[in-house]
C-alpha cells in the first residue's frame, strides 16, 4: 500500500496510458520490439528530392499519410493517433470527453513551401515580389491555409477531438518540449487543479527548409551511407544528430484518482526539473552548471539521491558537443556512479524527434521499467574514450530498473529532466 | 479546471514590474501620455492597402548593449528582449543576480520573420523555369543566413531574454496566437499562487510590420485595409491592423516583493481561459460569459480592457458580451496599439495595472458609444482577450488593498 502523496505532500502523479509513433512504427508493441532488437528507423529521404543537400537521411514517418501534405498536418495526425492509443490503454473518461487539460509540445508552425509555391504559381508573372503574393492571398481561396498555419491549430484539433477541458496549451522549449509538456501536466495535478492531464508531443517536420536550417548550423550528421549507421551517440566518430519524426502521448493522473477508478498504473512521474542556460543560443555553458542544476533540481523534486537512479535515458543526440557535455555534467551530479549506471540513447535508432523527443523517450523509459530490459545504443562500434558512460552498446540488456532519469536539452538554453519510477516511492 | 483564481491560503500575486515598447512609445510615461492624448500611431501607406501600427523608434542599445546580440535577433525578438529589460528595470531587479538566477519565465510567442528576398528569389526563379529536383535545396543552402533559424524559433525570444538579461530560472514558451498570452499569465500566476515559484517574467512581443504575416492573415481576409477606424467602428469594414509591441510583466508573490521592499502596481487576482467551439453564433459570447462568472465577484469600481481585434464575427460577439456588462467602462487596446497577437493579453494586463496605479482609466477613443467616460479611480479591471479565430482569456487585475 502506497501513499497517494509524495514526500513533499503533493499528489503522486502516475501514468495510466501511453501512445507512441516513431520511424520504427506505430504503437508501443511494434516500437518496443524493434527498439530492443536494435533496429534503426533511419533511411534515405524519399518524401522530397535530396539533391544538393549535405544530409540525405532522416527518421521519417512515411506510413502515415495526410492530404494535402504539410508538416503541421502530419504532426497533427500523428498526435491524434498516439492519443487514441494512450486513451484506449487508460480507459479514462468517455469518447471525446477527456476529464482534464491538454498540454501539447509542437514544432513552431509556419506556411510551408508547397503552399508558398502554389501562391507563386498563382501570381502568373515572371517577376514578382511579396506585394504580388499579398495581392492574391485574400478572397477566401486560401482560407484553409490560415486555419492550418495558426500555431494553435493542432492543439485545437486535439482538444475538440478528444474533449479535453479548458484552454489547450501549445508549447515549445525546442528539443526539451516533450519533457515540458509532461512537466506542465504534473504541475497541474500537483496543484490540485485537475485529476488528469493529457500530455502530447509531436513533430513531423522533416521538410527541405527544416533540414537546411539544421544543416546550416552544422548540427546534422552527414554520414549518409548507410543511413542506419548515421546516428552514433557516444561514439568517437559521431558527427551530429539525425532529424526524425514521431509522437508520444501520456495520460497522467493523480495516484488517488487512478486507483479509485481501478486503472492500471504504468509508472510514476516522480520528479521534473528545468533550468535555463543563458550562455549561448545553441551551446551549453562550458562549465555545465545549468545542466548540473537541472539534474539536481529533478532529483530534489523526486526526493531522491543519485544512488537511487539505476538507468539514464540520455539526451544523447550524437552531436560532438552534446554527448561530451552530457557525460561531464552527469559525472558532476552522479560522481563515479556516472560510469556504472547503464546509459542508453534511443536516438541511435529513432533519430532525434525534436519537439517530441522528451515524451517519446519518457515512454521508452516507462517501457524499460515495465520490461526490465534496456534498449541498446546502436552504432556503438568506436566508443569515445573520453565518454566513460556504461553505454548499453548495440545489444539490449536485462537489468533491474526501478528509477530512470530522462534528459532533454535544447536550443535556447532549454534543459529539462524527468525521473520515472515503477511504483510510488 | 483551468482557472487560477486565488484560493484561500494561496499566495497573493503582485505585478511589480511593467515593460512596454509599443507603437505609442517606450516606457510607461510615454505610453500613458499617448493614451491621455488619444494619440494613435498608424501607418496607412507603408504596407498599403494594409494598415499597421509601427513600433515607435527605440534605442535598442540601452537594453541590448551588445551589437552582436542585436544582430542575432530579428525585430520581434529585439522588441521583446527590449521590453523584458524595461520590465526588469521597472521591478528594480535588473542585474540582481540572486533574483534573476531563479526567476521563472513564461513567454507567449509566434515565430520570426522570413527572409522575403530568399522566398521571392526562389519563386521567381521557378516561375522562369527553374525546375531541377534539387533547386529549392540548393537555393536554401546557399541563400539562407545560417543563424536566421534562431531568429525565427519561437522559444528563442525567451532564449535571447535569458542571454541578454542573465535569466537562469525556468523558461517556457507558449504558442497559439492571442490566447497564448492569457495562458502564459495563467500558468505563471498558478505557479506563484501555489508556491511553486516566487517571481516570474511574463509577456510577449510582436512585429506587425511583416509582409509574411500579412500573407498569413490575408488568407483569412483578416487584415484591415485602406483606412484606420477604431475597433468598435469596423463592423462594415472588418479586420485587424497588425501592431508592433513588446509587453512584459514581473509577477511576484506578495511576500517576495515585501521582503525586498518592492511596490506593486496592482494585484493579479485571477486568469482564466477556454476554447469556445465557435460553431454557432453566440458560442464565443457564451464562453466569455462563463469566464466572467469564474472571476472573483467585482465589487469595487470596475472597468474592462478589451483586446478585441476588429475581425468578424469575433468582435461583434465580444460586443454582445460587453453589452451585458454595460456598467463597466470599456477600453480597446486594438484601437490604440493595433493587434499585437500573442502580446495583446499581457499588454492588456499591463495597462490595467498601470491604470490602477495611476488612479484613472485612460480616456475612451471610440465613436460608437461602446467606450464611455469613467470618473474616479478604478480598483478592479477585467482584461478580456478573445482571439480573432479561436481562444478566449480573461484576467482580473485589482488594486492592492
Amino acid at each position: 500500500m502506497t501513499a497517494p502523496r509524495d514526500k513533499l505532500g503533493r499528489p503522486v502523479v502516475v501514468v495510466t496510458g501511453m501512445g507512441i509513433m516513431t520511424s520504427l512504427g506505430a504503437g508501443k508493441a511494434d516500437n518496443w520490439a524493434k527498439l530492443v532488437a536494435g533496429e534503426s528507423g533511419i533511411r534515405t529521404i524519399t518524401r522530397f528530392p535530396v539533391d544538393g543537400l549535405k544530409t540525405t537521411m532522416a527518421g521519417t514517418v512515411d506510413f502515415v499519410s495526410v492530404d494535402p501534405f504539410s508538416s503541421t498536418a502530419l504532426s497533427e495526425r500523428m498526435a491524434e493517433l498516439v492519443t487514441e492509443e494512450a486513451l484506449e490503454q487508460a480507459g479514462i473518461g468517455a469518447k471525446a470527453d477527456f476529464p482534464g487539460p491538454l498540454f501539447l509540445a509542437v514544432a513552431p508552425v509556419e506556411v510551408e513551401w508547397p503552399q508558398r509555391r502554389e501562391l507563386g504559381r498563382a501570381v502568373g508573372a515572371l517577376d514578382f515580389n511579396y506585394d504580388d503574393l499579398l495581392r492574391i492571398s485574400g478572397g477566401g481561396k486560401y482560407s484553409a491555409y490560415h486555419h492550418r498555419f495558426m500555431f494553435g491549430s493542432v492543439a485545437a484539433h486535439l482538444a475538440e477531438t478528444f474533449g479535453t477541458k479548458g484552454s489547450p496549451i501549445s508549447l515549445s522549449t525546442a528539443c526539451a518540449s516533450g519533457a515540458t509538456s509532461i512537466q506542465l501536466g504534473v504541475e497541474a495535478i500537483r496543484r490540485g487543479e485537475t485529476d488528469a492531464a493529457l500530455c502530447v508531443a509531436t513533430d513531423g517536420t522533416v521538410n527541405p527548409e527544416a533540414l537546411v536550417r539544421f544543416s546550416l548550423l552544422s548540427a546534422l550528421s552527414t554520414q549518409n551511407d548507410p543511413p542506419q549507421a548515421a546516428s552514433r551517440p557516444f561514439s568517437k566518430n559521431r558527427d551530429g544528430f539525425v532529424m526524425a519524426e514521431g509522437a508520444g502521448a501520456l495520460v497522467l493522473e493523480s495516484y488517488e484518482a487512478a486507483t479509485a477508478r481501478g486503472a492500471k498504473i504504468l509508472g510514476v512521474i516522480a520528479g521534473c526539473g528545468e533550468l535555463t542556460d543563458s550562455f549561448h543560443r545553441t551551446r551549453s555553458s562550458p562549465d555545465g552548471k545549468p545542466i548540473i542544476g537541472c539534474m539536481n533540481k529533478t532529483l530534489a523534486d523526486a526526493g531522491m539521491t543519485p544512488d537511487q537512479i539505476d538507468h539514464i535515458n540520455a539526451h544523447g543526440t550524437a552531436t560532438p558537443e552534446n554527448d561530451k557535455m552530457e557525460f561531464n555534467t552527469t559525472s558532476a551530479v552522479f560522481g563515479e556512479l556516472a560510469q556504472k549506471i547503464p546509459v542508453t540513447s534511443n536516438k541511435s535508432m529513432v533519430g532525434h524527434t525534436i519537439s517530441a523527443a522528451g515524451a517519446v523517450e519518457a515512454i521508452f523509459s516507462l517501457l524499460t521499467l515495465e520490461h526490465q530490459r534496456i534498449p541498446p545504443t546502436i552504432n556503438y562500434e568506436t566508443p569515445d574514450p573520453t565518454i566513460l558512460f556504461n553505454v548499453v552498446g548495440n545489444k539490449a540488456r536485462d537489468a533491474r530498473v526501478t528509477a530512470v532519469m530522462s534528459n532533454s536539452f535544447g536550443f535556447g538554453g532549454q534543459n529539462a529532466s524527468l525521473i520515472l519510477t515503477r511504483e510510488p516511492a | 479546471m483551468t482557472d487560477t483564481a486565488s484560493k484561500p491560503g494561496q499566495t497573493e500575486v503582485w505585478i511589480t514590474g511593467i515593460g512596454l515598447a509599443t507603437s505609442l512609445g517606450e516606457g510607461l510615461d510615454a505610453n500613458w501620455g499617448a493614451l491621455q492624448e488619444k494619440r494613435i500611431n498608424v501607418d496607412e501607406k507603408g504596407f498599403a492597402p494594409y494598415v499597421v501600427h509601427p513600433l515607435t523608434p527605440v534605442s535598442f542599445d540601452s537594453q541590448i548593449p551588445k551589437k552582436g546580440d542585436q544582430r542575432q535577433m530579428e525585430a520581434w525578438q529585439r522588441i521583446g528582449t527590449y521590453a523584458a529589460g524595461l520590465a526588469l528595470d521597472s521591478a528594480g531587479i535588473k542585474g540582481n543576480k540572486d533574483i534573476l538566477s531563479k526567476i521563472d519565465m513564461v513567454v507567449a510567442a509566434g515565430g520570426g520573420e522570413r527572409d522575403l528576398n530568399v522566398d521571392t528569389g526562389v519563386l521567381t526563379a521557378e516561375a522562369k523555369g527553374a525546375n531541377a529536383p534539387g533547386f529549392l535545396n540548393e537555393r536554401l543552402m546557399s541563400d539562407l543566413r545560417p543563424t536566421l533559424f534562431l531568429a525565427q524559433l519561437s522559444n528563442l525570444l525567451a532564449g535571447n531574454i535569458a542571454i541578454v538579461h542573465g535569466l537562469g530560472g525556468t523558461s517556457r514558451t507558449f504558442m497559439g496566437e492571442e490566447v497564448a498570452g492569457a495562458d502564459a499569465a495563467r500558468i505563471a500566476l498558478a505557479r506563484i499562487a501555489s508556491g511553486e515559484s516566487d517571481i516570474a517574467l511574463v509577456g510577449g512581443s510582436h512585429n506587425g510590420e511583416r509582409k509574411d504575416l500579412l500573407v498569413l492573415y490575408e488568407f483569412g481576409d483578416f487584415n484591415l485595409k485602406d483606412k484606420f477606424t477604431p475597433v468598435w467602428a469596423r463592423k462594415d469594414h472588418a479586420g485587424f491592423a497588425l501592431g508592433s509591441a513588446g509587453a512584459f510583466l514581473v509577477l511576484e508573490s506578495k511576500a517576495h516583493a515585501q521582503a525586498r521592499g518592492a511596490k506593486p502596481f496592482a494585484r493579479l487576482s485571477s486568469v482564466v481561459a477556454d476554447l469556445a467551439r465557435r460553431k454557432q453564433p453566440g458560442d464565443m459570447a457564451a464562453t466569455l460569459e462563463q469566464l466572467w462568472a469564474k472571476l472573483p465577484r467585482c465589487e469595487g469600481k470596475g472597468a474592462i480592457i478589451s483586446g478585441a481585434t476588429g475581425a468578424e464575427p469575433a468582435t461583434s460577439e465580444e460586443r454582445d458580451f460587453l453589452k451585458g456588462h454595460a456598467d463597466f467602462p470599456v477600453r480597446s487596446t486594438g484601437t490604440m496599439f493595433g493587434h499585437t497577437m500573442e502580446t495583446q493579453f499581457p499588454l492588456g494586463i499591463a495597462l490595467a495595472a498601470l491604470s490602477i496605479s495611476r488612479g484613472a482609466l485612460f480616456p475612451p477613443n471610440d465613436s460608437t458609444g461602446t467606450e464611455i467616460e469613467m470618473q474616479g479611480a478604478p480598483t478592479q479591471i477585467v482584461v478580456v482577450g478573445a482571439g480573432h479565430w479561436r481562444g478566449e482569456g480573461m484576467a482580473l487585475v485589482e488594486a492592492v488593498s
